[in-house]
């Protein structure tokens, strides 16, 4: 049985910017995993890598064992990867219920009344344009929206960021669950008691190169590492 | 009286105006692509409906082939040329279709030659009706029910189905509708062979009102820009409500003025953009 998820050594730029120097993680099925580290440290290439919106040009990214390195951002999301960026991505001018409905696969499980009972806001307000939803709101309706995709793997780039802590608690409560439904979840945060809470294993990136893995355990008494790699004062 | 018999008139040429202008305004909206080849898409679509009735085809299978084959070669052009610079400054886009309205123009007198002809009116629509006092040809109201009918399907197709949330879904933000398994290549594609294919309709009704000539898509080209102009760059409602003031105003002062018929088209441009400078119905 393959990886959910597995990259090997990847390297992506930005123009001439070299910013992945080789990243290789993986994640397994069921689990939730989560990339640390610092602003500018290459989290949000490495989603990108792996979605196809940067095409990596070294290393090979495989989904359920297929290789998927370098293919179409939409051909890898037919395949079953699912990412939410981190502006949400939703459609400002459609409203929310337009937002779900494109974004429904045939022959997924997700339906769009199991989405509404998920997220009972985004019933009460699917006639509204996404433009005018809260942030809250938005995060929600980017979730919603990525499991009608049918995902077998969702990515979320810092979901909770910049959120009220009732609504981070609701949104962590969410991710729980889509994991107990059995997708398991990549996720880049920098809230670092969310990912205690979430993750069963940690990768810390740093200048493009992972340079830290351990599982919860292992993170959560090393405070060392948290010092060395994450802390903001130097 | 003379003058409610010109704003009849003026609302035929307008629905024709809104024919020719909404596919500019779509593919600015959806695409952000200016796109100076609209008149030429326009011209090749007279021309071809012209040859398709020289060689006896039904007037009405005509418009429709020659709609359908523009919007092939649209699609052709957009694929191997114009996705390539999308990206780029728009005065890039204007360079890239001024050049590629010049072949096009250039091939029609090759082929055609530099002298116009007429097409006459379709069979079933030579009669005349009377509105009061004034004749009023048929295929003039037809032409007004015609496009009526294809602005409420448009209206429909782009506001009322999951494919037209889609391709509003892409022109937002095509890195989100990629993520969800689309092809964002190809609904551009599609959206740019649509707008084309809607200027070459308007260029076949148009030919048995105004006949037609090699430099009929300059003139084209001028109207539909004044027109999406007033609208608002991108607004469906505006291009149908512009296409209506421009088509009036220009009936109207052909009779009031004749020499004044085209500047006062674009005064009424002029005005509209001091007073609102995003057009009528102009988004952000």
């Amino acid at each position: 049985m393959s990886a959910s998820l597995e990259i090997e050594e990847i390297h992506s730029y930005y123009g001439k910017s070299h910013i992945l120097q080789g990243v290789s993680l993986t994640v397994e099925a069921g689990e939730v995993v989560t990339l640390l580290g610092r602003n500018g440290a290459g989290k949000t290439t490495t989603l990108r890598s792996i979605s196809g919106l940067v095409s990596p040009t070294e290393g090979t990214v495989r989904l359920a064992g297929i290789d998927i390195t370098g293919a179409q951002p939409h051909v890898i999301a037919r395949r079953g990867l699912g990412l939410v960026l981190e502006n949400r991505g939703i459609f400002g001018l459609l409203s929310v219920e337009e937002n779900l409905k494109i974004a429904v696969r045939k022959g997924s499980p997700w339906t769009l009344n199991d989405v509404y009972l998920r997220f009972p806001r985004l019933k009460e307000r699917r006639r509204n344009g996404g433009a005018t939803l809260s942030g809250g709101e938005q995060q929600m309706l980017a979730i919603a929206r990525a499991l009608l995709n049918d995902p077998k793997l969702l990515m979320l780039d810092e979901p909770v960021e910049g959120l009220a802590p009732i609504i981070v608690e609701e949104i962590v409560e969410q991710i729980s669950e889509i994991r107990a439904s059995g997708i398991p979840i990549l996720l880049v945060e920098q809230n670092l008691a969310v990912c205690n809470e979430l993750a069963d294993r940690h990768y810390i990136i740093e200048l493009g190169r992972v340079v830290y893995h351990g599982t919860r355990e292992e993170f959560s008494s090393n405070n060392d590492i948290k010092d060395r790699y994450l802390s903001v004062g130097a | 009286m003379i003058y409610l018999s010109q704003i009849v008139n003026g609302i035929g040429l307008g629905m024709l105006y809104f024919l020719l202008a909404v596919g500019l305004s779509i593919i600015f909206g959806l695409l952000h692509f200016v796109n100076f080849a609209h008149g030429a898409f326009y011209l090749l679509g007279a021309y071809l409906c012209y040859a398709l009735l020289q060689h006896g085809i039904d007037f009405w299978w005509a418009i429709t082939l020659a709609g359908l084959i523009v919007a092939a070669f649209a699609a052709l052009v957009e694929a191997g040329l114009l996705r390539r610079i999308y990206r780029l400054d728009h005065m890039y886009h204007i360079v890239a279709t001024i050049g590629l309205a010049l072949m096009i123009q250039e091939f029609v007198i090759i082929v055609w030659g530099p002298v116009g002809a007429s097409v006459s009116t379709p069979p079933a629509l030579v009669g005349v009706v009377m509105l009061g006092n004034f004749i009023y040809p048929e295929y003039r109201i037809f032409v007004v029910g015609f496009t009526a009918v294809l602005a409420l399907v448009l209206w429909w197709l782009l506001e009322g189905t999951r494919l037209g949330a889609i391709v509003r879904a892409g022109s937002e933000s095509s890195d989100s509708i990629s993520l969800l398994g689309y092809d964002i290549k190809r609904i551009n594609t599609a959206v740019f062979a649509l707008g084309a294919g809607l200027a070459a309709l308007a260029g076949g009704l148009a030919t048995p009102i105004r006949g037609l000539d090699p430099f009929m898509g300059v003139e084209a080209l001028a109207i539909a820009f004044v027109v999406v102009v007033i609208g608002g760059m991108g607004s469906f409602t505006g291009a149908l409500i512009a296409g209506l003031l421009v088509g009036i105003v220009q009936s109207l002062m052909a009779t009031i003025w004749p020499e004044g018929a085209s500047l006062a088209v674009y005064i009424a441009m002029v005005v509209v953009v001091l007073v609102m400078p995003r057009g009528l119905l102009g988004r952000a």
